[in-house]
């Protein structure tokens, strides 16, 4: 397989799993404005630290309102990470592999971004925002049905299943630390109902509100929350999960070339730190700080299988 | 205009129903309207679904759209057909043994029966070529011939095409969506396949891989990329034929020979496919500024350790000022009268002709030597005074430029519009395989000029196509 066509696919898949998690970050910062009048902007302008665009957002809008935040996120073509420039560059990295790809997964993704790009954004705003939102997150599903269900298992599968794994880490801990950002009106507030029920919305960003109760058996707690989307591997979203997904798709890789690569090595020793790691460790040095360190090194590992397998 | 002077693939003189289109009109007849358009809509979702579109030169980049489509398909009879298919076998033949003359001996010219100046001084003459014969001694190993029918004998040749047609993709699909849309009467009636199309694509390429390869030859389509109008029948052909598909900057040369750059290193490349014009292919040979090609390419290329499909320099066999001498290119190799015909056309550098092109124009087609796309053109009959007023300024400004014909009475079809079933001038174009063999696909892409009236099929100027169905006897 040509490099640049490992390239292709590790970034398409990279793209869509970024448009879902945009939508998914909106939901957060959309669902805690409406939960403490007065506060909107606070929790909007949280978002977007999250998502390192607040820079890019300020240069263009003035207000930070639903409106112009869900426009910037969703639409605007400016913003490199906005569900439409995602599902644009996945398009664009699709069309550069339709050879490897199937049919059912191009027609997927051209299926969604032909849809996409005729929305009108003021007819899917206010009321509808919630429900459209949904719509991106189903259209992601259905373009991973269609990748697991049609594509060959050969190299060109582990690819972009490698890039799924690195951009959801990517974005679960953007959604996490979304709390970081959102700063309590009186440090007293620290497990009072705001601050456990803006963990909530981190849990129902990442589809996880139910599936807490069956593991912990318990209220939401901050600390188990954190647990969760961190450390459990049975979560399908947690950094643990995503980093084994990521180093099994590299075996798999060193498995189809019979020979091992530079950049397993990294993600084994990446996967073994959130095996070993425990909450105590994560939040006397601060989640905040832990979140950007795993970032770092996710970004390290996504560069060093470019390197193994020769991207361009 | 539109009376009944046109030939009607569906229709004898009299208005009875030709005898190869019998249940083919029984079965159109009985569709309501509502069922026609019930199907058209249908076919347009699985081609845009599919992404069967093409990017219109001059349009935004990412404007795509797609080609019309038309339900109704062209129907061959079996015995049309054979003679058709010998027709463009003696001139696909003829053609490459006129390349292989020019680029070695150029006995032809030595004959006298072309002129050299036409030859050398021809923008299309390769002289890089010179002295060397590829694999198999073949030039041009893909084609598409077009074809306009006038009466019910009467094919004439338009353009041999002989660089890198394109179009096969449309045949392929539309044969897909018939197939998928009426199913009904793919039992009724016994077409020839055209599925084989990619298989038989592969076995050409197999069979012209370098002498110096021994083992199964990696062959790869190379593309200008995404943006190119041709990109989805690129990527479509790789596909089909289990190749690579490449853009110029994954390939590379090293001493002579042609790698691709792979997740494991550099893999050895034999036949490329290519869909890239010769200007473009090799900035160290030809334009130096090209982005697309792949500096070194020629010189593996003449080295014999890799085989390029077409050939450069075989633009110099399908120059429509070379194109009149077709006729005189067959019997010179050959030793056979033409089976197919040559449209006339007239020469604008002699005097006499060109004051009669002058005096006619509202009744010929003039076209750019080196144009295509069914740009820079003008039909006579459809245009007007001020355009045939500019033509005929440009003409007396560099009268080589063009070639003028007759307007040709282009056979119309049967086609689905918005008023209904009416008739629309159609054209076809066959497509050649040239290897170990001759592989003439039954059939070919038509083309249905979708304005009433028109006589221009280009997809670029409002042109469909139509599933082509060669019956089996």
């Amino acid at each position: 397989m040509l490099g640049r066509s490992a390239a292709n696919l590790f970034w398409m898949s990279r793209y869509v799993e970024r448009a879902e998690n945009m939508a998914r970050l909106l939901d957060v910062g959309y669902r805690m404005s409406l939960t403490e009048r007065g506060e909107e902007s606070e929790h909007l302008l949280s978002m977007l630290q999250a998502a390192e665009a607040e820079e890019a957002f300020a240069a263009k809008h003035d207000v930070i309102d639903v409106a112009n935040v869900a426009h910037f996120m969703l639409f605007d073509m400016d913003n490199p990470s906005s569900v439409k420039s995602s599902l644009f560059n996945a398009r664009t990295n699709a069309k550069s592999v339709r050879t490897e790809i199937t049919i059912d997964m191009w027609e997927s993704l051209n299926g969604t971004w032909l849809e996409f790009s005729q929305v009108q954004p003021r007819h899917v705003m206010g009321n509808k925002l919630p429900s459209f939102l949904q719509s991106i997150k189903q259209s992601s599903n259905q373009f991973r049905g269609a990748l697991l269900g049609t594509l060959m298992r050969t190299d060109g599968f582990a690819f972009a299943q490698a890039g799924n794994f690195i951009e959801r880490a990517d974005n679960t801990a953007r959604i996490l630390d979304v709390k970081y950002y959102v700063l309590l009106p009186r440090a007293s507030m620290v497990g009072s109902d705001v601050d456990i029920q803006q963990w909530t919305m981190i849990l129902r960003a990442a589809s996880a509100h139910r599936a807490y109760r069956h593991i912990y058996h318990d209220r939401y707690k901050a600390w188990n929350i954190a647990d969760f989307l961190i450390f459990r591997k049975e979560m399908p979203r947690s950094l643990a999960f995503c980093v084994t997904s990521v180093s099994a798709m590299l075996a798999m890789l060193d498995q189809i070339y019979g020979e091992p690569s530079a950049c397993h090595d990294e993600a084994i020793k990446m996967a073994q730190l959130l095996t070993t790691g425990t909450m105590d460790s994560v939040f006397s040095g601060g989640l905040h700080e832990y979140l950007v360190a795993f970032m770092d090194s996710n970004n390290r590992l996504s560069n060093a299988i470019s390197e193994s397998y020769n991207f361009y | 205009m539109s009376e009944k002077k046109y030939f009607d693939e569906m229709l004898n003189a009299d208005g009875s129903i030709r005898e190869p289109y019998r249940i083919l009109a029984d079965w159109v007849q009985a569709q309501p309207k509502s069922a026609l358009k019930q199907l058209a809509a249908d076919a347009e979702t699985i081609f845009r679904r599919l992404g069967i579109t093409f990017a219109v030169y001059g349009d935004d980049a990412s404007t795509e759209r797609l080609i019309p489509f038309d339900v109704i398909p062209r129907v061959i009879s079996a015995a049309e057909w054979r003679r058709l298919e010998k027709g463009i076998e003696q001139r696909v033949k003829a053609l490459n043994m006129f390349l292989h003359d020019l680029y070695h001996n150029q006995d032809i010219i030595r004959a006298g029966r072309i002129p050299e100046k036409l030859i050398i001084q021809n923008e299309a003459f390769c002289p890089q070529m010179m002295g060397f014969t590829p694999p198999r001694g073949i030039y041009s190993h893909i084609i598409g011939v077009d074809l306009v029918r006038t009466g019910p004998d009467d094919f004439y040749v338009l353009e041999d095409n002989l660089r890198t047609p394109s179009g096969v993709s449309y045949m392929l699909e539309d044969r897909e969506a018939m197939m998928h849309l009426v199913p009904d009467l793919f039992h009724k009636l016994k077409v020839a396949p055209v599925e084989n199309y990619p298989e038989n694509l592969r076995r050409t390429l197999e069979s012209v891989s370098p002498d110096t390869c021994d083992g199964a030859p990696n062959i790869v389509v190379l593309t200008p990329g995404i943006y190119n109008s041709a990109y989805f029948e690129h990527s479509f052909l790789a596909d089909q034929m289990g190749a690579t598909l490449c853009e110029g900057h994954d390939l590379f040369v090293e001493n002579g020979k042609v790698y691709m750059r792979t997740t494991l290193g550099p893999e050895r490349v034999h036949v490329i496919y290519r869909r890239i014009d010769d200007d473009y292919l090799d900035p160290l040979t030809f334009k130096p500024d090209s982005m697309l090609g792949v500096p070194g390419l020629f010189d593996a290329y003449r080295a014999g350790n890799v085989t390029l499909v077409n050939a450069p320099g075989t633009g110099i066999a399908d120059d429509k000022a070379v194109y009149t001498y077709v006729p005189q290119i067959i019997e010179f190799y050959l030793g056979e009268k033409p089976i197919l015909k040559n449209v006339p056309t007239y020469n604008c550098s002699n005097d006499d002709e060109r004051a009669y092109v002058l005096d006619n124009l509202a009744d010929l087609v003039v076209k750019e030597v080196h144009g295509s796309g069914g740009y820079g053109m003008l039909v006579g009959p459809a245009s007007t005074k001020k355009m045939r007023a500019e033509f005929t300024d440009k003409i007396k400004a560099r009268p080589d430029n063009y070639i003028v014909q007759p307007t040709l009475a282009l056979s119309t079809c049967p086609t689905f519009t918005d008023k209904g079933i009416s008739p629309r001038h159609v054209d076809l174009r066959p497509f050649v395989l040239v290897g170990d063999k001759v592989r003439i696909t039954p059939g070919g892409l038509t083309r249905v000029a979708l304005k009433p009236g028109s006589l221009v099929v280009n997809s670029s100027q409002g042109g469909g196509t139509k599933d082509t169905w060669v019956l089996e006897d």
